[in-house]
């Protein structure tokens, strides 16, 4: 007989082979990090089956295996080979296997040329992920499926890592959608994570089998799988056993091997479950219940004033925080005392919360409570001000500093980690100076603990006490949830206790906050006075860590999880005295209307949510329209202010006109076109050079054929032959471009390799950064349509004149038979046309500033690379900001206006070398503010921004960062831009 | 402490006074290589101390001093540094920092600035940061690489390959453990000790001295069969060779029972002196710079002749491959243009690796690694179309990355590797 045991991240799996391949036992259970006693409490229930002295070969596999494998001496065996070896047995006419497990998803390809394949360090869309977001929406995971079977259409939601899948989803709720939509948008998710993450350009096709977990319990998954791969029932194969695949195929493979009897097996195992390994040199959070105590205390000391709720009588004021994933609600008095909170998951969906909660408030104080005022934060605030129309609603930043200032009046440095974020802003001369939310990647928060306790079989309150007086906390590292999910992996490999994992996360979390995402070296940088709030700060553990990270001691209010929703009623407050109010000075956006949804009013509120497309322009942005009584009205999810109809702000918007100005450049311009249709992808570098190559190739006579226009769509196109899931998402869509011109049947399809740009005179070199240097050669290997097409990607190099206009000549003689003259003559033209170009943007620019100066509003500058103009790369983000009211101008337009001068970086990149000038520009115009676009997984970047930051904080100005990728969701950003539009007191 | 000078940009200059009173710290990459450059740099009056820390405060060290998005291997460098510095084992007011800058449009370029920074950072400013580079970077009055410095640092770049290489094919067969090892070690301190007295570095010794090593070497007793799947490491420079980087990664494909083959030093210096000349060749430029390149090029093509001959001389021992070789390689598929990080080199090694019967691989690199997107990643594919029984994985390697992660996959492709014939 073989034994086969599969230890994966969340489950256990053992099987019993006898010897013609016939399964006598098979055991699936979750192990909740018990994971060798698991195995071992599994194995002696077989034992049975030995119990005539049979001996049996054994076998591990799975990637929790690794470590009991080693510990206990038995064989291992990777799970991926297992899996292929027992397909090949059962299944011998497969194409391809696609297996979901906890944490790892996998592929294999049979015939020509196997192939084996599993998801890099950095991608979620496995089982983990799914119980992660039926834990958001409230579900389990049986639910989250039942729900997915009847939905009427899917989201687009980030498919690379689960965190950003995550912050797709929050909004789509928070604004209304329909739970069955997001979860087959999940599983879809899921689906585009397998194909894009692993495919790498081979056709999913033929036969296909699905195994694992996650795809053996979930119809809703598989439905996604068969309709987005096109299969039938009789090319979608969902074998029986199919979550214990690997086990099988580990104890397959153990054939061969010397057997021996099954208690010496099970004695290797069992004495391998008292080995404890990890040698954590962290030292425990609490190491007495006294100390503990005196650290309770001094906390225990910010509370806000309390007020007899049952006998007051007099005016109220209303604070809503409608978070990403909870809801918190405080009514207080004109002096701040509380007369009742609420602090709940919104379970999906903040309307009916709220509404409950204004029930209920108006039942409990009835007419001896008026409420005077309301105001609501977060990211549902617009949804929650219209559906009750609210006083007001203010930026979730400018709420938290006000509720801060209540209880430290100097507050120079608040961090809030919430659910789903952190956020941390200093305070500098009374305004938002500096805001760091933590990127997707890194939201390493208080709803992942929450996940992992459930998971381990926690309630998270329990869970995260178990840690504050753990011996020796686990050493988790600090960066996104999926690596600390294998983080937590290789703790419960090395036997760290429950506690000690529970300790280790709370250490993580602080850790990633300070330096992930505020990235300081120690508390002196952060500020004197120090609050510290969210819900994740109620957890002692987090905040003693907090603590200690820092070296210093914090506030952190008793309210602290209702800091927003605080923060909100002291505007509310301060808005209703007046201006002159004393502490009233963070200026809000106040919008008089009419006021709170009055007790009569509640009875009749009706809400309904209606996803529709938005056709107003080609984006085809997925918005959802809530409805409620009385025909107030609500769109969420757009980009622009289109479908808002007219009256919409719109300012002036430079990245706008640059890329109408690109994409009008199609055609034979003044040429005959008679050469034939040369396709240009309109991409990185492109947005730089279209003008240049433009005018090159209509000179030759050429007709000029652009990519489609960049779109979701389009990105999908070409998603299956991305080979690096970390590249930027500008190179991502690349691929799609290519497709679409070899669909458009171009002639030739031109993209020059060109490691160096155009040496402006600014920085120490002129290079371009690797991607865009040589993306075309990647192209060229990995996208099969091209191959058969005629694909020029040339060396060229137009930072020196002479030496292109010789080079290519040679090579369109080489390529075309174009005379060398004609070339030349074209190549000058291109110069030209390019400097004509730039000049005209400078101009517009110009003429921007003007209109901005005379209407007196401020300017934007958005500095990026000019592939940023790409509506589908910075997802409306120029809109936005138009219609808040900012006139928009790039840094290419005014970059060359300074001189180089040294950085303390190497400047040797012609884009980077831009945004340091446009910035000195900025710093040298009062009117002037500068946001800089970030790509998420740009390399240069992480060098510019904090160049960039402290040259704007050199002349007082504000750093603004956003980050943007795949995603398109824009609740960050708006958080951002409004909070700086606040600090400038726009 | 020194008295301190600033050059006209603001920049801290390395004074000779620094030269005669201040240690300098430099990270390690390659162990037996770099402790012969030490050597080098000793015998121009120069104090070097080699890190060899390992610990795991060196990451956190790095997260804390580096913006987190950076390269591995930058927060890898700097942490080890920083760490170093606040070790308490030295005169912080008499020591210097000693650093690689390759030029080109990499982010490596900018480790330098990135280490000020961190110094900066840390309250440190006072401690000066030396740019060892061949770009004619940043000169200081105190450092310098004569042409007789930078002839001594490429001999013993070679012994380095040659005894890195020599030691890769003996020691998975050795009979007696460790002797590899031994062997190894007494010929690091053997050259050390040839150069303090001069020897061993001209060319005609060189030879001489190669295939004593190679003789020497060749007595090693190992095992007949030379059955272990051969395994091939490429990548980014720095977890490609460096312990820290990759977790160990040599001696876990040693402890899995495999053999692995990594490619030297040697072709990556040639081909960052070689980017020079298609540079001209490409985009036109200064025809003597080209000229200045060309003839470098070929002195340091010489000696890796010089040592592929020395390996030659015993049938026993595979030869490493040329640089010329590489370059054939690699047409069709990535052109000479393609100069950033490890540039197409990265992909020629895995074509030579293959063509040599190595058709298992790690591709090593950081975490986002922007050429390697490119030349490792990216190229994986075609690879894979043009040679099916190829099998590589690509590792990427990162502050959060987990041993076990890593470790699992590649077992994944010596589990493959295990049921293909072995190569060669």
């Amino acid at each position: 007989m073989r034994i086969g045991i599969d230890i994966g991240s969340t489950t256990v799996k053992t099987v019993v082979l006898s010897d013609t391949d016939e399964v006598l036992f098979r055991a699936y259970e979750r192990h909740y990090s018990l994971v060798r006693q698991k195995a071992a409490e599994q194995l002696r229930r077989a034992s049975a089956l030995f119990s005539g002295g049979q001996h049996a070969v054994p076998a591990i596999t799975g990637s929790a295996g690794l470590g009991v494998a080693k510990a206990s001496g038995l064989p291992f065996v990777q799970e991926v080979y297992a899996t292929a070896a027992v397909v090949r047995e059962r299944l011998p006419d497969a194409d391809a296997v696609i297996e979901l497990g906890g944490e790892d998803a996998k592929i294999i390809f049979f015939g020509g040329g196997l192939e084996e394949r599993m998801n890099g360090t950095c991608a979620g869309g496995t089982g983990a992920f799914i119980d992660q977001m039926a834990t958001l929406l409230d579900v389990t995971v049986p639910q989250l499926d039942e729900l997915s079977l009847r939905h009427e259409k899917i989201y687009p939601i980030a498919s690379r890592c689960g965190v950003f899948a995550k912050s797709d989803i929050q909004p789509i709720l928070n604004q209304g959608g329909k739970k069955e939509d997001v979860a087959a948008s999940i599983f879809q998710a899921v689906v585009d994570q397998t194909v894009a993450g692993l495919a790498q350009g081979r056709e999913l096709t033929g036969k296909l089998v699905f195994l694992g977990g996650p795809l053996t319990f979930l119809k809703g998954l598989r439905e996604r799988f068969i309709a987005s791969l096109e299969l039938d029932d009789e090319h979608a194969i969902f074998p029986f056993d199919a979550e214990c695949f690997a086990a099988i195929g580990a104890a397959m493979c153990a054939n061969g091997k010397d057997a021996e009897p099954f208690t010496d097996i099970m004695d290797k195992l069992e004495s391998a479950v008292d080995e404890s390994g990890g040698e954590s040199a962290i030292e425990p959070l609490f190491r007495t219940q006294e100390e503990y105590e005196a650290f309770a205390r001094r906390h225990a000391a910010a509370a806000p004033p309390t007020a007899d709720a049952e006998t007051y009588a007099g005016d109220a004021y209303l604070g809503i925080d409608a978070g990403s994933t909870t809801t918190k609600l405080v009514l207080i008095t004109a002096e701040g005392s509380i007369l009742y909170t609420y602090y709940g998951n919104n379970k999906g969906n903040p309307v009916s919360i709220i509404l409950e909660q204004l029930q209920t408030i108006y039942d409990r104080f009835g007419s001896a409570v008026s409420i005077k005022g309301s105001a609501v934060t977060g990211y549902g605030e617009e949804l929650i001000k219209n559906a009750f129309n609210l006083d007001m609603g203010i930026v979730e930043t400018m709420a938290h500093l006000r509720a801060a200032r209540h209880f430290t009046p100097a507050v120079d440095f608040i961090i809030d980690i919430g659910g789903q974020d952190v956020k941390c802003f200093k305070i500098r001369n009374g305004a938002v100076d500096s805001i760091m939310l933590n990127e997707a990647c890194s939201s390493g928060c208080g709803s992942f603990i929450e996940t992992f306790a459930v998971a381990l079989g926690y309630k998270i309150g329990d869970f995260a006490k178990l840690g504050l007086f753990a011996g020796a906390p686990s050493d988790l590292g600090s960066r996104c949830t999926v690596f600390m999910n294998s983080s937590v992996k290789q703790a419960q490999k090395d036997g760290a206790t429950v506690e000690a994992i529970s300790a280790g996360l709370s250490i993580s979390i602080v850790k990633n906050a300070i330096y992930k995402v505020i990235r300081a070296a120690s508390a002196d940088e952060l500020g004197r006075s120090i609050v510290v709030q969210g819900g994740t700060f109620l957890n002692d553990a987090v905040l003693r860590a907090f603590e200690r990270e820092i070296g210093a001691e914090v506030t952190r209010p008793a309210i602290s999880e209702l800091m927003g929703a605080y923060g909100a009623a002291w505007t509310a407050i301060d808005a209703a005295g007046g201006a002159s109010h004393a502490e009233g000075g963070t200026g809000p956006n106040v919008e008089r209307s009419p006021t709170l949804l009055s007790s009569e009013e509640l009875k009749n509120f009706t809400h309904e949510a209606r996803p529709v497309s938005c056709g107003g322009c080609t984006n085809n942005c997925s918005m959802t329209v809530n409805t409620f009584d009385g025909g107030r009205r609500f769109i969420s999810g757009n980009r622009c202010s289109k479908p808002l109809g007219a009256g919409a702000s719109s300012e002036p918007n430079l990245m706008k006109h640059k890329y109408g100005k690109l994409r009008s450049m199609e055609g034979s311009g003044s040429g005959t076109g008679e050469r034939g249709r040369v396709g240009i992808p309109l991409g990185l570098n492109m947005f730089e050079n279209l003008p240049f190559w433009f005018e090159f190739f209509t000179k030759l006579n050429f007709e000029v054929v652009l990519s489609r226009e960049s779109s979701r769509q389009l990105y999908i196109l070409g998603q299956r032959t991305i080979p690096s899931d970390t590249v930027c998402y500008p190179a991502k869509l690349m691929h799609g471009q290519i497709e679409s011109l070899l669909e458009a049947d171009a002639d030739a399809i031109f993209l020059p390799c060109m490691p160096y740009n155009f040496n402006e005179g600014i920085s120490d070199n002129s290079y371009n950064c690797p991607v865009v240097a040589y993306y075309p050669e990647l192209l060229a290997a990995n996208i099969p349509g091209v191959k058969k097409a005629r694909f020029l990607i040339p060396y060229f190099g137009l930072h020196k004149k002479r030496g292109f206009i010789r080079k290519s000549a040679e090579y369109f003689n080489k390529e075309f038979g174009i005379p060398a003259n004609e070339t030349k003559k074209a190549a000058k033209s291109a110069y030209k046309a390019y400097a004509e170009f730039t000049s005209e943007i400078e101009s517009v620019a110009d003429g921007y500033i003007e209109h901005a100066r005379r209407e007196g509003k401020h300017i934007l500058v958005v500095a990026g690379r000019p592939y940023h103009s790409d509506p589908e790369v910075n997802h409306g983000i120029d809109e936005l900001i138009s219609s808040l009211g900012l006139v928009l101008i790039t840094e290419d337009a005014i970059a060359r206006r300074l001189g180089g001068e040294p950085r303390r970086v190497l400047n040797q990149w012609t884009y980077q070398a831009r945004m340091y000038n446009a910035a000195r520009y900025v710093l040298e115009h009062g009117d002037m503010q500068f946001v800089q676009l970030v790509s998420f997984g740009c390399g240069t970047d992480a060098i510019t921004t904090d160049e960039l930051r402290s040259i704007l904080e050199s002349g007082g100005k504000l750093y603004t960062q956003l980050k943007i990728d795949d995603i398109n969701n824009l609740g960050a950003v708006r958080i951002r831009l409004r909070s700086l539009i606040a600090a400038i007191g726009g | 402490m020194a008295q301190l000078v600033y050059d006209k940009t603001g920049r801290l200059l390395f004074t000779k006074e620094m030269k005669r009173d201040y240690t300098l710290l430099m990270p390690q990459m390659l162990p037996v290589t770099f402790t012969m450059m030490k050597k080098v740099f000793e015998l121009y009056g120069y104090k070097i101390e080699m890190l060899t820390t390992n610990h795991r405060s060196i990451v956190e060290t790095g997260l804390k001093y580096v913006h987190n998005d950076t390269c591995y291997p930058a927060l890898l460098v700097i942490g080890q540094l920083i760490e170093a510095i606040n070790s308490g084992k030295y005169d912080v007011h008499k020591i210097g920092l000693l650093i690689s800058q390759t030029g080109g449009g990499c982010r490596a370029s900018n480790y330098i600035h990135l280490l000020r920074k961190a110094l900066e950072k840390a309250g440190m400013s006072y401690i000066p940061v030396v740019s060892v580079n061949l770009s004619g970077l940043e000169s200081n009055p105190g450092f310098g690489l004569s042409l007789q410095v930078i002839r001594r640092l490429a001999a013993g770049m070679i012994y380095g390959d040659l005894i890195v290489w020599l030691s890769n094919q003996c020691k998975p067969y050795e009979l007696e453990k460790g002797s590899t090892d031994t062997h190894a070690a007494m010929w690091t301190e053997r050259l050390v000790d040839m150069f303090g007295r001069g020897r061993g570095l001209r060319k005609k010794e060189m030879r001489a001295t190669m295939v004593e090593i190679v003789e020497d070497f060749s007595k090693i007793e190992t095992s007949d069969k030379r059955d272990k799947p051969r395994v091939g490491i490429v990548g980014e420079i720095y977890v490609k060779y460096a312990p820290l980087g990759n977790n160990g990664l040599e001696q876990f494909l040693l402890d899995e029972g495999c053999e692995p083959v990594v490619p030297g030093l040697t072709d990556f210096m040639i081909f960052k002196i070689n980017n020079r000349v298609v540079d001209v060749d490409l985009y036109r430029g200064y025809r003597v710079k080209k000229l200045v390149a060309g003839v470098f090029q070929r002195y340091i093509e010489g000696l890796q002749r010089g040592m592929v001959e020395a390996v030659e001389t015993k049938p026993a021992f595979r030869p490493m491959g040329k640089f010329s070789d590489l370059q054939k390689l690699i047409r069709g598929y990535l052109g000479y243009g393609n100069k950033m990080g490890e540039g197409w080199l990265l992909t020629a090694e895995m074509l030579e690796l293959i063509h040599t019967g190595t058709k298992n691989i790690v591709c090593t690199q950081p975490f986002g690694c922007l050429p390697n997107h490119v030349v490792g990643k990216g190229m994986i594919r075609r690879l894979k179309d043009d040679y099916p029984d190829s099998n590589i994985v690509a590792i990427d390697y990162d502050p959060g990355a987990t041993r076990i992660n890593q470790e699992n996959r590649i077992k994944l492709m010596i589990a493959n590797a295990g049921r293909q014939p072995t190569g060669g």
